[in-house]
């Protein structure tokens, strides 16, 4: 049987979270291959449909990945990240698909860690789900 | 403006459920405003119908369109002129129930569901939050109660001051809500219009009225719109 290898898709901002991201990729931790990253300039300007279609095309989870609390380069963005997202749990989950698969993250840019353990975090969370229902 | 609110989505699904082609169709007006059945809400509906009939092992195709306005026979009209709707097998609209309905009219051989539930005309409170104003009973008396409405905003519709049940400014129906004739009453005081409550208010004109309304309006009473010739008169 083939091994599970989960597509992840991370929405993550320009400022703390891709800093971090890159900081893990200078520090040379090993990163799982799961992740798929798109840049967005702030993670208060992602959209709804933006997510939901990740999940069309065949991600089988979606992880945004904004500054942390009281440190977003826009203020306020990352927490209107954060309660879109709680909403597209809900949307999510009235088609079927477990909300589990979409989960919000802060990251701070001060320690390369941070992104690593998301990434971890959601590939062993897709692990012990049933994953007969990905759209892939 | 007409406030509307999207079905559960389990009653969308049903509702298209066993088509191949669907459409869904938003309306850029009222139901845009309150978030209901603007452009960002068919996309996130069309998606959500994707996700889920594949889901459910249905091979479906569900596009997205807009109309500026679906109560409006033009804009239908242009819509069918960029889209070949007569191609699908189902439409769901996004407009609120005269939207639907003129879908259906404009549209007579194609089936359409409805994906909002119509709700009130009212005003939007702030973000996300809309509250109910104007019942249209087509007899306003605003001008009479300082701009606020007794027929909607008082549980009862009472027309000539309260019933007996309003307690400290609050109605008896539900006491999270602010009396509409206590309301009436401190807001005319503050103006120094109290008199106004001497007049009697009669019986609405409206009261009995039959369903489906009509409008034509003055200018277009003469058949055939503009009059040549009358124009200045």
């Amino acid at each position: 049987m083939k091994e599970f290898c989960p597509k992840i898709e991370v929405m993550m901002c320009a400022y703390c979270a891709y800093s971090d991201a890159d900081m893990a990729g200078s520090s040379q931790l090993q990163n799982s291959s799961t992740v798929r990253i798109v840049k967005y300039l702030c993670t208060g300007r992602i959209p709804v449909v933006h997510i939901l279609r990740a999940f069309e095309a065949g991600a089988d989870a979606v992880f945004v990945a904004g500054c942390e609390v009281d440190g977003c380069h826009f203020v306020e963005g990352n927490l209107r990240a954060a309660e879109r997202v709680a909403w597209t749990k809900r949307l999510l989950a009235e088609t079927g698909l477990d909300g589990d698969r979409l989960e919000m993250f802060y990251v701070a840019s001060s320690d390369p860690h941070n992104f690593a353990r998301a990434v971890d975090e959601m590939t062993d969370r897709l692990n012990r789900k049933n994953i007969e229902k990905s759209l892939a | 403006m007409i406030v509307a609110a999207k079905k559960p989505f389990a009653e969308i699904k049903e509702s298209v459920s066993g088509h191949r082609r669907i459409l869904v169709v938003g309306c850029g007006t009222c139901v845009a405003v309150c978030l209901a059945g603007g452009e960002a809400e068919v996309a996130i509906l069309a998606s959500q119908l994707r996700i889920a009939l594949r889901l459910s092992g249905q091979n479906v195709q569900v596009d997205e369109a807009m109309a500026e306005r679906q109560c409006d026979r033009e804009f239908l009209d242009d819509l069918g002129k960029k889209r070949d709707v007569a191609g699908y097998d189902i439409t769901v609209s996004m407009a609120c129930g005269a939207g639907v309905q003129l879908f259906g009219d404009v549209y007579d051989q194609m089936p359409v569901v409805p994906a909002l539930n119509t709700l009130f005309i009212g005003i939007a409170e702030g973000p996300g939050i809309w509250t109910e104003k104007c019942q249209s009973c087509g007899n306003c008396v605003l001008g009479e109660t300082a701009g606020i409405c007794p027929i909607t905003m008082c549980a009862k519709s009472l027309l000539n001051g309260p019933c007996g049940g309003t307690r400290q400014g609050k109605c008896e129906i539900n006491p999270e809500t602010d009396c509409a004739w206590a309301r009436i009453y401190s807001r005319l005081s503050a103006r120094g219009n109290l008199d106004y409550l001497n007049k009697v208010l009669p019986p609405r004109k409206g009261s009995g009225k039959v369903h489906p309304d009509m409008l034509i309006h003055e200018a277009y009473k003469h058949k055939g719109g503009f009059v040549k010739g009358k124009a200045g008169e």
